[in-house]
């Protein structure tokens, strides 16, 4: 789950990273009351799970109330590569000395945490990690040891950092392993982190991941709320399954992750497009199948659905009696094609044929079955 | 032969009283499985359909010779559950259980590497291992496999290993080991690990590698089989036409760079001297001809 900017900041507040006075502000008014109230001048910055706000010209300077007034207007309800403006963080402007990067992340090769510091922060920083992968000082730390004093003093070291700068950077980069670790987090990035003319070192932005399989841990009810989600993913998300809206027109239910995401490749392959990956995890009982088939039928752009399950511990003839009971509790507006495989398929797809007409078409292989599906959504559009 | 698991193994269940233990316990007990205990401290001394539950790993260890653990603890006790079967002295640890947070077992695994250098980890969130006719530990249908060899299997997603199995056991293909390592950002065992297995077995033919976008474990594998690898595997890569998904950071993309993406892997493998199977059907066909030489 990513959050946006000002919840990172908050979340890093709470580990005592130094970041600058802020609001989150949802409107024109409440813009210049949090201006007025955290001091000119002020920063302006939109809210988003997207990046190149800058170049959008969704980060604005303001220097007195009508400046704020004028780029809150702007900017909120502001279309950043697809994602609406709502939200807006207000913060005092800073003094800019220097400019670094600084993150840690799972180097999943190596199976430690790895973190990354450089001198050369700011917007270019892949162009830099691509073109001069020495500017960025890597260190990979154990998690049964985690990040001492020391061995952070001597990463800041070799990064070559102002030598001014290198206690406030030490202790930043402690406070940020253990928002990192302790707040379960995938990524955890600051960029740019400064040092202001008057020498602190302070986190100007926060880009930081949780790892969803640890809110069990943790209250993160309030990041949920503010994740964005289209209406089908949003509709799914709330019968528990796993669901990616795409832009095709061929429906696609399957159990599996790894099975799902080869449905998705195989519509591809035959020249279909896809509408959604599906998952409806291992079993495939009638109860969730008939949830996925309403998600799938709410979805206007689908003209043909393909069901595609494997059946190992969930027998082939249980998966065809759930799907067919399912058929009697939704009603479908689109042609589907079933590919049922694994233990007893047999049985199963004997059960399927007994319901087969125009409507309802069961084939025995993946790519006989994506073929079927774009044939007969070709034949509805 | 096999690899990792065989007739030898005896399996002890952490969570055996719990619902899903149960079931897929007694399930592979069905199969032929050794399963010799289940642990829960508040229900030691009872037992599950004959199965005798113990405090402890190590006590089941002492008591039945367990060498083997499957875990079917829910998430934030998988922690505690894995280091205790490492602790307890098992030489094979099968972490079922989804939904485990990374940090968790980034710090098992490690615990594991430095303290337990001898007991293999399989998983989190893996459909387990099966050695057809010999011994199944986890959730796979051990109807759907056969077992003999020549082909041996190891793969990160679920229900595509399954469709292997049915593939090869369609074809009267026998499979030697098929290892379920998990899509989870920390497997406990590796591509590598079990390609190497399987290179040194000489009942193991040929491989089949089933991988997904996401990570770099593939690429990886594909370097390992340039250098060490001389039986044919014949590879499928899910995910070829998946939309970039939100990249994580500026980090993810640093790290990555262009690893990550189907086509990349696809590459990778080729260029190690791989077969690529252009969809799960083509994984058959595919083995079969591969068979039919060796």
């Amino acid at each position: 789950m990513d959050l946006l900017e000002y919840q990172g900041k908050q979340l890093f507040a709470q580990y005592d990273i130094p970041v600058s006075p802020g609001r989150a502000v949802f409107t024109v008014q409440e813009a210049v009351e949090a201006a007025d109230q955290i001091g000119y001048p002020v920063v302006l910055k939109a809210q988003v799970h997207m990046g190149g706000r800058g170049k959008a010209g969704g980060i604005q300077l303001a220097e007195n109330a009508d400046e704020v007034r004028d780029h809150a207007v702007n900017i909120l309800g502001m279309d950043i590569k697809g994602h609406v403006v709502e939200t807006l963080w207000i913060e005092r402007a800073s003094d800019i000395a220097e400019e670094y990067y600084a993150s840690f992340t799972l180097d999943r090769s190596a199976k430690l945490h790895l973190g990354m510091l450089s001198a050369r922060g700011g917007v270019d920083i892949e162009q830099v990690a691509a073109e001069e992968p020495d500017a960025i000082a890597r260190l990979q730390v154990d998690p049964v040891d985690g990040l001492s004093e020391q061995v952070a003093r001597e990463w800041v070291e070799r990064a070559e950092l102002d030598p001014a700068a290198t206690e406030g950077t030490v202790e930043v980069l402690l406070k940020l392993y253990r928002a990192y670790v302790d707040g379960d987090a995938d990524l955890v990035e600051i960029n740019p982190l400064i040092v202001t003319t008057d020498g602190r070192v302070h986190a100007l932005d926060a880009k930081v991941t949780l790892d969803d399989n640890a809110a069990f841990r943790h209250e993160w009810s309030e990041y949920e709320a503010t994740q964005e989600r289209d209406e089908r993913e949003a509709a799914a998300h709330a019968k528990g399954l796993q669901y990616v809206g795409l832009d095709g027109y061929v429906g696609i239910i399957a159990n599996g992750a790894g099975l799902a995401m080869s449905t998705v490749d195989i519509v591809s392959q035959v020249g279909g497009q896809p509408a959604n990956f599906l998952d409806i995890g291992g079993g495939a009982n009638a109860d969730v199948m008939a949830n996925a088939l309403e998600v799938i039928n709410n979805d206007a752009d689908v003209k043909s659905i393909f069901i595609n399950i494997f059946g190992g511990i969930t027998k082939g003839e249980e998966v065809a009696n759930g799907i067919v009971q399912a058929l009697g509790r939704v009603e479908i507006r689109s042609p589907i094609v079933i590919r049922l495989d694994g233990t007893n398929a047999e049985q199963g797809r004997a059960i399927l044929a007994e319901h087969e007409s125009d409507r309802l078409v069961s084939q025995p292989t993946m790519i006989d079955a994506a073929r079927k599906a774009v044939e007969l959504a070709g034949a509805s559009r | 032969m096999s690899i990792f698991v065989d007739e030898r193994t005896r399996v002890v269940y952490q969570g055996l009283t719990g619902s899903q233990g149960r079931f897929y316990g007694l399930r592979n007990r069905d199969y032929g499985t050794n399963v010799v205990a289940g642990t829960n401290p508040k229900k030691a001394g009872t037992d599950v359909d004959g199965i005798p539950v113990f405090a402890s790993v190590k006590e089941a260890v002492a008591e039945t010779g367990a060498n083997a653990s499957c875990v079917f603890i829910p998430a934030p006790g998988v922690s505690d559950a894995v280091l205790e079967s490492a602790e307890g002295g098992v030489e094979i640890v099968v972490v079922i259980t989804e939904g485990v947070p990374a940090h968790d077992e980034a710090y098992f695994f490690n615990r594991l590497r430095r303290e337990y250098p001898g007991v293999r980890l399989l998983g989190p969130n893996c459909p387990g291992i099966i050695s057809p006719g010999k011994c199944n530990i986890g959730i796979t249908a051990g109807e759907i496999a056969m077992g003999g060899g020549p082909v041996g299997i190891v793969s990160r997603s679920g229900t595509l290993t399954y469709q292997a199995l049915h593939e090869m056991t369609q074809q009267g293909i026998g499979q030697t080991t098929c290892v379920g390592i998990g899509g989870d950002p920390v497997p406990g065992t590796s591509f590598i690990d079990t390609l190497a297995a399987f290179e040194a077995d000489p009942d193991t033919g040929a491989v089949i590698m089933i991988g997904e976008i996401g990570g770099s474990a593939e690429e990886e594998a594909a370097e390992f089989m340039k250098q060490q690898m001389s039986k044919p595997v014949v590879a499928y890569i899910a995910g070829l036409t998946a939309p970039p998904g939100k990249k994580m950071g500026h980090a993810g993309a640093i790290i990555s760079g262009s690893k990550g993406t189907a086509a990349a892997k696809i590459e990778a493998l080729e260029s190690a001297g791989c077969l690529i199977a252009q969809n799960p059907s083509e994984i058959g066909t595919i083995m079969a001809g591969v068979v039919a030489e060796l």
